[in-house]
């Protein structure tokens, strides 16, 4: 089983601000169903761009639940320029940590926070360069390649580490290797 | 709180009667079975009996019991044992549904030691395409080896049709019976098999107790090197005590298989159509009719495993997401998507597996949890509206 902290088991049980938001004015969605975990923000902010009320759907693992819970009560009362800087740790911090391979998790809550801040500002996220290899953290091919040869990686694990993709669902695991062995050719 | 135990699948509470058989060899009756003395030889007897009951269940000759530590080592010892009968072929076959003991140590094979690797296919039932086996049967193949029983979703294979074609054509085969012992009958004589493997935890004796199958006159490798025990076909002094609870374990699996056939098939499908019945969007997944008649597995749309289980558990029901191997990994478990499970249910799949000391007030308890359970985590998924999926 996996261990999460007494927060974690109790924003799972009791989750804060769920559903739908009436008269939201940002919406920021992550995820997918076939990644295995999906959130859609809603977000109230007022003329002093403070966000007032804040909302979440989930699909996802307990941890997902968790962090999409926390996230509505750390935002609720921020400025939006002080919630652009909020950060996975930030999230996972909130709720005593998170275990290593669920730290996806508090990504999937950053990642939607900038989206619905994005939406607010009626600011176009840009299409990355590149195609999507990561579902799950939205990671290309070539920020993959580039992380690679900068940081001379070698394994899938590490590129793991640096960009966390393949950590999610993993099902893009072999595509990283095979963009590793590519880098490694010289192609 | 009052636990309700549906995962006998991932391992099952052993037998009072298997206690009661084992404490005597734990405490007073340590000796060696192999010494010359009366005192340990009355553990050697006692070992004997233990394989003959072995035996009995698989219409067997106790001569062909070779007792093992576990389900795995089994299934390792029978595919290594198999390609050294045949040092020259170079193909193996399984299916892509196996259990990680057969399916992890086949892809290992194939990469570490050059052998061509066929994983036959499932349909969307998981029924195994047996058309793709045969055809791939070849000169070349040293083995087939194929679950009897799945142990995510039930779905059994026709291991006594394939035991005729491997037969036929010479090709050694190996059957995983771990989920199916206990549950669907079993006898060797009837069904044509090389070898087959058994696992204790599964039929009510301790974990850490395997038993290997090997026909009578089959050349056999062992896979632990070591003393004379199980006439060399498996090194190291004997888990007594675990043996002897083996035994026991499979006295009581012949005795309770026409119960688990009837009483417990009716449990299983009680809580199959009233869940099917009372929460919307939500299916069964493999063949309603070749599946073990304690198996359930039951995918919900729209909402994931493992927040299910969690919460089930606030309701002392134990089940699990898959199988109890992947409930620590976040893939949708590899059983669900070789048969093309769609995403949107297999990520919400949770496999019920009874035994006879289930009752139907239990299946009640789990129904209504179960209600509970699915629509709160409906209410909070962004792929659920109205009542329906989006
Ligand atoms: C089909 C199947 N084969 C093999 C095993 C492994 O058995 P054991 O846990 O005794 O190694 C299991 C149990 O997890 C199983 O379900």
């Amino acid at each position: 089983m996996w261990e999460y902290t007494e927060k974690v088991k109790e924003h799972f049980m009791n989750p804060r601000n769920v559903g739908e938001l009436e008269g939201a004015n940002a919406v920021g969605e992550t995820g997918s169903l076939s990644c295995g975990d999906a959130l859609k923000l809603f977000l109230k902010v007022d003329e002093n761009e403070k966000i007032v009320e804040a909302s979440f759907m989930t699909f996802g693992c307990a941890s997902a639940v968790a962090s999409s819970s926390a996230l509505t009560e750390i935002v609720k009362g921020m400025t939006l320029d002080e919630a652009a800087k909020l950060t996975n740790e930030d999230i996972s911090n909130y709720l005593g940590g998170l275990p290593k391979e669920k730290m996806h998790c508090s990504v999937m809550g950053q990642s939607a926070l900038k989206k619905a801040i994005a939406n607010y500002r009626g600011i176009q996220i840009l299409e990355k360069p590149g195609r999507i290899v990561c579902e799950c953290f939205d990671v290309t091919d070539l920020e993959i390649i580039d992380a690679v040869k900068a940081n001379n990686i070698g394994t899938a694990d590490d590129v793991t580490n640096y960009l966390k993709a393949g950590g999610g669902c993993g099902k893009c695991i072999e595509h990283i290797e095979e963009i590793i062995e590519s880098v490694k050719a010289g192609r | 709180m009052k636990i309700v135990y549906t995962d006998n699948n991932a391992t099952t509470k052993v037998a009072d009667e298997v206690i009661e058989e084992m404490l005597p060899y734990l405490g007073e009756f340590y000796g060696n079975p192999s010494s010359m003395h009366t005192f340990g030889d009355q553990v050697g007897k006692k070992i004997k009996e233990a394989r003959q009951k072995v035996a009995d269940l698989i219409n067997a000759d106790p001569e062909e019991i070779v007792f093992t530590s576990c389900g795995t080592e089994s299934d390792n010892s029978a595919i290594f044992s198999a390609i050294h009968a045949f040092p020259d072929k170079k193909h193996i076959i399984t299916s892509n549904v196996e259990h990680p003991a057969v399916k992890n140590l086949f892809m290992h094979l194939g990469k570490k030691q050059g052998y061509k690797i066929t994983f036959v296919p499932v349909d969307k039932k998981g029924i195994l395409d047996t058309d793709q086996l045969y055809k791939r049967m070849t000169e070349d193949t040293a083995l087939v080896s194929l679950m009897w029983a799945n142990n995510e979703t039930g779905v059994l294979f026709p291991i006594e049709e394939i035991a005729q074609k491997t037969r036929e054509k010479g090709i050694l085969f190996h059957t995983d019976a771990v989920q199916a012992a206990g549950k669907v009958v079993i006898d060797v004589k009837k069904t044509d098999v090389d070898m087959l493997s058994l696992s204790g935890h599964k039929i009510h004796a301790p974990k850490g107790i395997g038993v290997l199958y090997i026909k009578n006159g089959l050349k056999f490798s062992p896979f632990l090197i070591g003393g004379h025990q199980e006439k060399g076909r498996r090194g190291g002094t004997e888990n007594t005590v675990s043996i002897i609870g083996m035994g026991k374990a499979c006295e009581l699996a012949k005795k309770n298989l026409p119960v688990v056939n009837t009483a417990v098939r009716k449990l299983r499908d009680y809580l199959q159509n009233q869940l099917l019945e009372k929460i919307p969007s939500c299916s069964v997944n493999g063949d309603l009719n070749l599946r073990l008649p304690n198996t359930l597995s039951i995918g919900f749309d729209a909402v994931e495993g493992e927040s299910i289980l969690l919460m089930l558990d606030r309701y002392g029901i134990c089940a699990s997401s898959g199988s109890a191997c992947t409930s620590g990994s976040l893939d949708p478990s590899h059983v669900l998507m070789a048969m093309g499970v769609p995403f949107k249910s297999a990520h919400g799949t949770i496999r019920f597996s009874l035994s006879h000391y289930n009752t139907p007030e239990e299946m009640d308890h789990i129904i209504l949890a179960l209600i509970s359970v699915i629509e709160k985590l409906r209410a909070m998924s962004p792929f659920w509206k109205n009542g329906k999926l989006i």
